[in-house]
């Protein structure tokens, strides 16, 4: 399996998959007008990632903004790793959040309500 | 030439920061965004109404750009067109935008702003997941969670107007207001 290295933009964040190490890391601004193809390269690794999977799989999410286009991807996301979860692998997700940034909070708060997945909120130290 | 000096004097007692009008792209939409994000760095904001302000921005940008986008090429031309200020008036921003859409959508337009005016910071909460949860997404990528979230962040009623163009077209005007 590759490895998905995709570099951030002014409307798009970094994301990296390693599935040899089941680590994923999505970092920065997500908000494309067009979410649904941007999330799709990591929706289909994921999808891949489920039949050979690593024992933990850990994901930091650090996102600085995201728009409600993206927040629908995110979810098809999570749904994969939920999959993944009651399969083969222990999945982890850690959801950053800058202390003050409430919304932030809040939209980890409703995918923790939706998701069967260990979820973990980390308050870091703002920018 | 009169007219360009009243044009200035009434957006400047208006309080304007910044103002559009035109068709809503793409480029457009980071331009507009990475002015605002560089101004609200100049006048120092607390990173929470930074985020905020920019979050909705975000929301009401991309309304207009899909909005647009999605609109039927056969009517009329000015259709493609909107309108977008922002203001900043004893520390409380509003964003303003305004548009045309067809007789046919009023309605449940209305409707679904009405709604959403109804609701208390937790039943938009739980509105929102629901939404999230089981709502379609459009080809384009809008999910119909737009409006929701902009009055979940905003933590203001939703004001809008809508006003009779001709017999097939209304003028739609949204004002945000963003709480402190």
């Amino acid at each position: 399996m590759k490895d998905i290295k995709i570099e951030g933009s002014p409307k798009t964040p970094i994301i990296e998959f390693n599935p040899s190490t089941g680590y994923l890391l999505v970092r920065g601004r997500s908000i494309p007008e067009n979410s649904i193809d941007f999330y799709k390269s990591l929706i289909d690794a994921l999808e891949a990632y489920n039949i050979n999977s690593q024992p933990d799989t850990k994901v930091d999410i650090q996102l600085e903004y995201f728009n409600t286009s993206s927040s629908k991807c995110i979810l098809d996301v999570f749904k994969k790793l939920e999959v993944i979860n009651s399969g083969g692998s222990n999945v982890v997700i850690n959801w950053y959040y800058e202390e003050d940034d409430e919304d932030m909070l809040e939209a980890g708060e409703d995918y923790q309500a939706i998701i069967n997945v260990p979820f973990k909120m980390i308050e870091v130290e703002e920018k | 030439m009169d007219n360009i000096h009243d044009f200035y004097n009434k957006m400047e007692k208006g309080n304007i920061m910044l103002s559009f009008k035109g068709e809503v792209t793409s480029d457009l939409l980071t331009s507009i965004l990475q002015i605002m994000e560089s101004k609200m760095e100049t006048l120092d904001e607390s990173p929470k109404i930074k985020k905020k302000v920019y979050n909705i921005l975000v929301e009401c940008l991309q309304n207009l750009y899909h909005h647009i986008d999605e609109d039927d090429v056969s009517t009329i031309i000015k259709e493609n067109s909107a309108l977008f200020m922002i203001k900043k008036e004893d520390g409380e921003y509003s964003i303003m935008t305004g548009n045309f859409i067809t007789k046919d959508n009023v309605d449940s337009l209305k409707h679904r702003l009405d709604k959403i005016n109804q609701m208390d910071k937790d039943e938009l909460k739980d509105y929102y997941k629901e939404v999230l949860n089981n709502g379609e997404m459009s080809a384009k990528g809008g999910g119909g969670l737009g409006m929701i979230d902009i009055a979940r962040k905003s933590g203001k009623k939703l004001e809008y107007h809508f006003d009779k163009v001709d017999d097939y077209h209304y003028f739609f005007s949204l004002n945000i207001k963003v709480a402190q």
